[in-house]
This record gives structure tokens, sequence and C-alpha cells, in this order.
């Protein structure tokens, strides 16, 4: 019996999408076995950042509505057997399912899979909804900034309401140079304002853009900063206790010698 | 630079500063889905029944709502000058 984890945020474009991915990616990669779902009907995004749009036949209201079943609707992942997307639909909006039928579908995919990930829209209605419906845990993502914050605030709110395990929080796309400069939240800002458990912290990181416009999740890239940082996620979520990474600007000495070595940094 | 200058010697807050107190405030709010009114008129009244008893400075008067674990917890901070001496 799996564990489904949905990962969510309230406010749009701070890596829910990217997050979900990579963690994929990253626990395909450690062997697990994973799905990940699309839950953002309307707006499928999932698919292109994994690199599988070509290959979509069926889609999440397919099933959900008996025309497909979900053994032919998943997707297998190119680099790993062990993982699977189902996407979403793109021409339908979040009202063709329900919290219910979502319910029942993890609960169905929970049988074969050691993870099943689901990619939540932004918002926190109805397609929120459905997203955390049939999900044991959520991941929070959040970037250092006030609104990022205060819409994680709500969500974290929103799912304590409904006795969800408790959340736990990524933040996302934070800059070492303005922390130090005292211009971005800090890690330590965060906790203190949102009072949850911290499961990683990603960088800002050009390998991001790069990776999404290849369809490789940076998870998989050893070069990428991003990358390692998901990759530490992935351990964690497995249960390994593993420190958080130091933040780096890339400025430091050992930066330095990193590039006139020749590595990326 | 000079935005560090400015900060060393203490002309202008660091901007995650001046974040987090606007978060502090705009998530008070939030949490408790009170309105700023209903909020400004509970102050007042707290303020009210305390006064009864001790000398407050009601300039650094300040409610706030945190969250621990499942629960939401109203904090009030009031800082105080002097007991007052009720003789019984
Ligand atoms: N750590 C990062 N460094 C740099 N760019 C990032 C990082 N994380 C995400 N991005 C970029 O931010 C944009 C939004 O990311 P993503 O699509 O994952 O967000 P989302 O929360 O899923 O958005 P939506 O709410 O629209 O579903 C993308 O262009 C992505 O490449
Ligand atoms: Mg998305």
């Amino acid at each position: 019996m799996g564990e489904a984890i949905v990962i969510t945020s309230g406010k749009g474009g701070v890596g829910k999408t990217t997050t979900t991915a990579n963690l994929g990616a990253g626990l395909a990669q450690a062997g697990e076995r994973v799905a990940l779902i699309d839950a953002d009907i309307g707006l499928r995004n999932l698919d292109v950042v994994m690199g599988l749009e070509n290959r979509i036949v069926y889609d999440l209201v397919d099933v959900v509505e008996g025309f497909a079943k979900l053994k032919h609707a998943l997707i297998k992942d190119k680099r790993f057997e062990n993982l699977y997307l189902l996407p979403a639909a793109q021409t339908r909006d979040k009202t063709a399912v329900s919290p219910e039928q979502m319910r029942d579908l993890i609960a169905q995919m929970k049988e074969d899979f050691d993870y099943v990930l689901i990619d939540s829209p932004a918002g926190i209605e109805q397609g929120f909804k459905n997203a955390v419906a049939g999900a044991d845990k959520a991941l929070v993502v959040a970037t250092p900034e006030v609104s990022s914050v205060r819409d994680a605030d709500r969500i974290i709110g929103l799912l304590e309401a409904q006795e969800k395990h408790k959340p736990s929080l990524i933040i996302n796309r934070i800059r070492a140079s303005m922390v130090k400069k005292g211009d971005m939240m800090d890690i330590d800002d965060m906790i203190e304002i949102l009072a949850i458990e911290l499961l990683g912290v990603v960088p800002d990181d050009e390998s991001i853009v790069v990776s999404t416009n290849r369809g490789e999740p940076a998870v998989l890239n050893s070069q990428s900063r991003a990358g390692e940082a998901y990759r530490n996620i992935t351990r964690r979520l497995r249960g390994e206790n593993v420190p958080i990474m130091k933040l780096d600007d890339g400025t430091g000495l050992f930066n330095k010698l990193r590039k006139m070595m020749g590595f990326k940094v | 630079m000079f935005d560090l200058i400015a900060r060393v010697f203490g002309r202008e807050d660091a901007s995650k500063d001046v974040a987090k107190e606007r978060l502090r405030l705009v998530l008070v709010h939030d949490r408790a889905s009170l309105s700023p009114q209903t909020l400004e008129n509970l102050k007042n009244d707290l303020l009210k029944v305390i006064s009864e008893y001790m000398d407050i400075d009601d300039q650094g008067f300040r409610v706030d709502f945190s969250r621990h674990d499942d629960a939401m917890a109203l904090v009030a901070n009031i800082p105080i000058r002097k007991v007052k001496n009720h003789s019984l």
C-alpha cells in the first residue's frame, strides 16, 4: 500500500509542477514505483515538464468517467520503467471531477505504486479540493515572498482544518546573495511565520529553466544545484535524515575554485 | 553598497524585515478571519478591561494570532507601566 502526497501552494507559479516532476523522477531513480497525477485540469503542464507530451492518449477525466482504463491512460516515463504519469484533461475544467472520484482513483493507484504524487492547481477552489481529497500527506511549496508566504499560510490553515497529516514546507527559488543582503526572507524567517516542518530548500537556479526546456527533470542532472536539493528532498521523503543544504550564492572561494577547475556551478 | 551603508547606520530597515512585519499583520487577519474593524474593537475592549487593573502602554500593545499545532492562539502583548493599587 503506497502513500499519496499532494504538492500544493495556493499561489500560482511558485514551483508545484517543477517539484512534482523532480521528486517523481528522484523517487523513481531510487527504485520506488511512482505515479504522478496532473490534477491541474484545463492547464496541463506536468507532461511537458516530464517530456512526455507526445505520448498522451487518454487522461484523468477519461479514467474517472470510465471511458478509459487506468492502465491504458498511464504513460510510462522514457527514463524509468517504474515511473508513470496520469495526465490532466486539457479540454475540460475542474468540475469534470469530484473529490470522491479522486479519492477512489488514488486509493486504487496506491495498490500498485509506492508513491502517488499529485500536482495541484493554484488556488483554493474546486481544483485544489480535488487534488487534496485523496492525499495522505501534503507538501506546501512557497517562495520567499510576501504574497507566496501569505497564500501558503492560507493553504496550511485549510489543510489543517481537514485533519490531514501535518503539511511540510518546501522553500523554492531562494537566492543566497539576496538573503545575505537582508533583501530576501531566510529559511528561519519562513519557518517562524508558517510554523510547519521544513522538508527542503531549493535554490533559484537557471538549470531548472534548461531542464524544463529539455523535458528532463533537474534531479537527474548531477551538475545542477536545484537538482541536488531535489535529490536531498527525495531522500528525506524516503525517511533518510539529510541535513538542509547550505545556501550558496556561488561567489565563495570554494565555488571559485570549482569554476577554475572547470566544474559547472 | 549605499543600501548597505544606510542599513549599517540604521536609516533603513532590511527589506526582509519590512516583509516579515507586513506578513505578521496581514496573517493576523487571515488566520482569524476577523475584519480589521472587529480586531480593532477587540483590542479596544481588552485595553479597557485591563486598564482598570493596571497602567498600560497602549503604543506597545499588540494582538496576534499564532498557530500551535492544530489550534489557534490569541496572543496579546501588553507592556505594563504600573499596577494600580486597589485598596480593598
Ligand atoms: N528553483 C527554480 N529556479 C528557477 N526557476 C524555477 C524554479 N522553480 C520553478 N521555476 C520556474 O518557475 C516557473 C513556474 O514553475 P512551475 O510551473 O513549476 O510552478 P507551478 O506552481 O506549478 O505553477 P502553476 O500554479 O501555474 O501550476 C517555471 O517557468 C519554472 O521553470
Ligand atoms: Mg503547475
